[in-house]
């Protein structure tokens, strides 16, 4: 595969160790712009250490990882450049919880971006209406129910107009009934065109919204595919058991 | 039937309080409760009969009572205790405003302060009058100064949201003013060994809270830094000053320090006793602030860093806040801790408060008590530094409940 202008996030032979044990193996993708990939396996196969890498939450010690065009190094500027342009949500959400909902989501535009307060606050509030809790804006983090905290959580990350979005396990520490309006607004990303990079164990999202499935295991990438060929014709053992194991 | 009903009651039953019921159920539910409440009741008893006897019938409030300057000022010199009073005046504004523009704690604090004052006026027209008699009566002043609250509380609260910054930036000159205003600025020039008294501990407790706040701050987080030399500077500074006791550090200010400055430098006493208080206590406050530091979740930093904020704002908007505000507490016990610990400049030959009370306790006047008056001075400077210390531990209180409105 020739690299391509379209090609957003460029992986090449990543690896990583913590210690003596290997956490990504030669990990190798391309994303293109506006791809939406889903990245499963099962626990400890490297998937979220293998998205935090991508914009350096981990350091990878082997291979090229190249955002948007900027090649990342061990340059604080470099790295704060491919932050500005990559949002990420978190399992844990990681709102901050001395700051109201509102000064989350424009916490970064104004002192990130620089813009002023007034402009950021506007955004916000429209950003907050789109995910669909525009009346919570003067609250705590901690007065919200888990689903409400990671649309905040998503809200916070659109704020600063990322090109690409990594989620890693938005719905895992969800209540199931919580599970479904935290996808719906994923899905709306999905289908605006922006870059999302998922690892989650939510399958039906997986199918329905996903261009690319890629399952990892011991931190490699065993296969990869179509929503369609990977949960209906998977070539490998591993995967099979996956899903057996999950579907 | 029963369901319904047990729904439609919005709040959990309430027990009626009757007296008996209360006291068997606390004080007298078994025999050995029984037996523990009645020894606690007796010794209760015989303390309290016992002090109030003492403090009724002793004569030795006078020696307090009338070196009331000495405690609150020290030697201070009797014509130009205008510039205490104009000191405590501006203070009185300051807090006013605040009061009447922020609410909260700082207006119980306008509250209290008022009171003090009504109070001391009070006691202050019960004593023998001074000798020789001050040009600007006691009483007068410290009416004036209630009023002055009152007067400054008002407009704070006629003026709101828009006296904010001028009140703080207020706050940030008042304490160089002060200090010029009581070294005799425009005058002739009051040396600071006159200082004392209450003035005196004042100035070493604020001074020593608000210069050691900031270092010990840098020193919890130079000892997290990622750089070798910071962090083995500051855990070098942080092990070295917690293992000496306080006194220590203040006997090396006084006496070691000229030795290794040279002659023509001469650095004031109240000046060395503020920076050995400053330089101890914030090798204590950075291991505070860095407990508070070490309870953030790595989440909280992470998600500030994959936002695009660098360290230094991470650090500014989203660790430092938080950890502050987990140690609250602890940081205003260490302040209490601070302010009851400046009196140990007394031993270095400062007339602090508790300086004051030990030279009043050897003027000649009190020969005749029996027993000496030292019983009832150090009475005196004792609740003085409770109030001040319960003050602080209620603000703390305060400042907590209005913080946590948001939180889980």
């Amino acid at each position: 595969m020739s690299s391509s202008s379209e090609d957003i996030i460029v992986c090449e032979n990543v690896s990583k160790w913590f210690g003596d044990f290997r956490a990504l193996n030669d990990v190798s993708i391309r994303v293109k712009k506006g791809e939406v990939v889903v990245v499963c396996g099962p626990s400890g196969s490297g998937k979220s250490t293998f998205i935090r890498t991508i914009n350096r939450l981990e350091e990878h010690q082997q291979g090229r990882i190249i955002v948007d065009g900027i090649e990342m190094s061990n340059d604080i500027r470099n790295i704060d450049a491919i932050r500005r342009e990559v949002g990420m949500v978190f399992q844990q959400f990681n709102l901050f919880p001395h700051l109201t909902v509102l000064q989350n989501v424009t916490l970064a535009p104004v002192w990130v971006r620089k813009k002023t307060r007034k402009e950021s606050e506007q955004r916000a509030l429209e950003l907050l209406e789109r995910v669909g809790i525009v009346e919570q804006a003067l609250k705590f983090p901690g007065q919200l129910s888990g689903g409400q905290q990671q649309r905040v959580a998503i809200a916070r990350v659109l704020a600063m107009d990322p090109r690409i979005i990594l989620f890693d396990e938005p719905t895992s520490a969800l209540d199931p009934e919580m599970v479904k309006e935290v996808l719906d607004v994923m899905k709306t990303l999905a289908s605006e065109g922006i870059t999302m990079i998922c690892v989650t164990h939510e399958m039906g999202f997986a199918r329905e919204v996903a261009d690319r499935v890629v399952f990892m295991d011991r931190g490699q990438i065993v296969e990869e595919g179509t929503p369609e060929h990977f949960f209906t014709n998977p070539h490998h053992e591993r995967t099979k058991l996956f899903l057996s194991q999950i579907l | 039937m029963a369901t319904e009903v047990s729904q439609s009651q919005t709040r959990a039953p309430q027990p009626g309080i009757d007296v008996p019921g209360w006291l068997r159920k606390n004080l007298f539910s078994t025999w050995y409760n029984s037996l523990i409440s009645v020894v606690l009741l007796v010794i209760v008893v015989q303390v309290v009969t016992g002090f109030f006897q003492w403090a009724f019938t002793t004569e030795g409030w006078i020696a307090a009572a009338s070196n009331g300057r000495l405690i609150l000022v020290g030697r201070y010199p009797a014509a130009e205790l205008w510039r205490p009073q104009l000191a405590l005046a501006l203070v009185a504004i300051l807090l006013g405003l605040s009061g009447g523009v922020w609410r909260g704690i700082a207006q119980a604090l306008t509250i209290g302060f008022a009171g003090m004052m009504l109070v001391l006026t009070a006691l202050w027209t019960q004593l023998p009058p001074a000798n020789p008699p001050a040009p600007l009566t006691t009483e007068l002043v410290l009416v004036g100064i209630a009023a002055l609250v009152g007067g400054a509380y008002a407009a704070g609260r006629a003026g709101g949201e828009r006296l904010r910054w001028p009140i703080i930036v207020g706050w940030f000159l008042a304490y160089p003013t002060i200090i010029m205003i009581l070294q005799g600025f425009g005058g002739t020039a009051v040396p600071t060994n006159l200082w004392g008294g209450l003035m005196l501990t004042m100035l070493l407790s604020v001074s020593g809270i608000v210069l050691s706040f900031p270092l010990g701050v840098l020193l919890a987080l130079g000892r997290r830094s990622s750089l070798p030399v910071v962090k083995f500077f500051c855990v070098v500074y942080i092990e070295l000053i917690r293992g000496v006791p306080l006194i220590t550090v203040l006997f090396m200010a006084q006496l070691m320090l000229p030795l290794f400055l040279p002659s023509e430098v001469r650095i004031d006493a109240v000046v060395r006793a503020v920076v050995a208080v400053t330089l101890f206590s914030a090798a204590y406050l950075a291991e505070n602030v860095r407990g508070g530091l070490q309870s953030i979740p790595k989440g909280q930093v992470e998600a500030a860093r994959a936002l695009g904020l660098n360290v230094v704002k991470t650090t500014l908007l989203i660790t430092l806040p938080q950890a502050l505000k987990a140690v609250i507490p602890v940081l205003v016990g260490q302040f209490i801790s601070l302010f009851k610990d400046t009196s140990l400049v007394a031993i270095i030959g400062l007339l602090d408060l508790l300086g004051v009370a030990r030279a009043i306790n050897t003027q000649p006047e009190w020969l005749g008590f029996p027993g000496g008056v030292w019983r009832e001075t150090f009475f005196v400077v004792a609740v003085i530094y409770w109030i001040f210390s319960f003050t602080m531990s209620r603000s703390s209180r305060q400042i907590e409940a209005n913080l946590n409105r948001g939180a889980r």
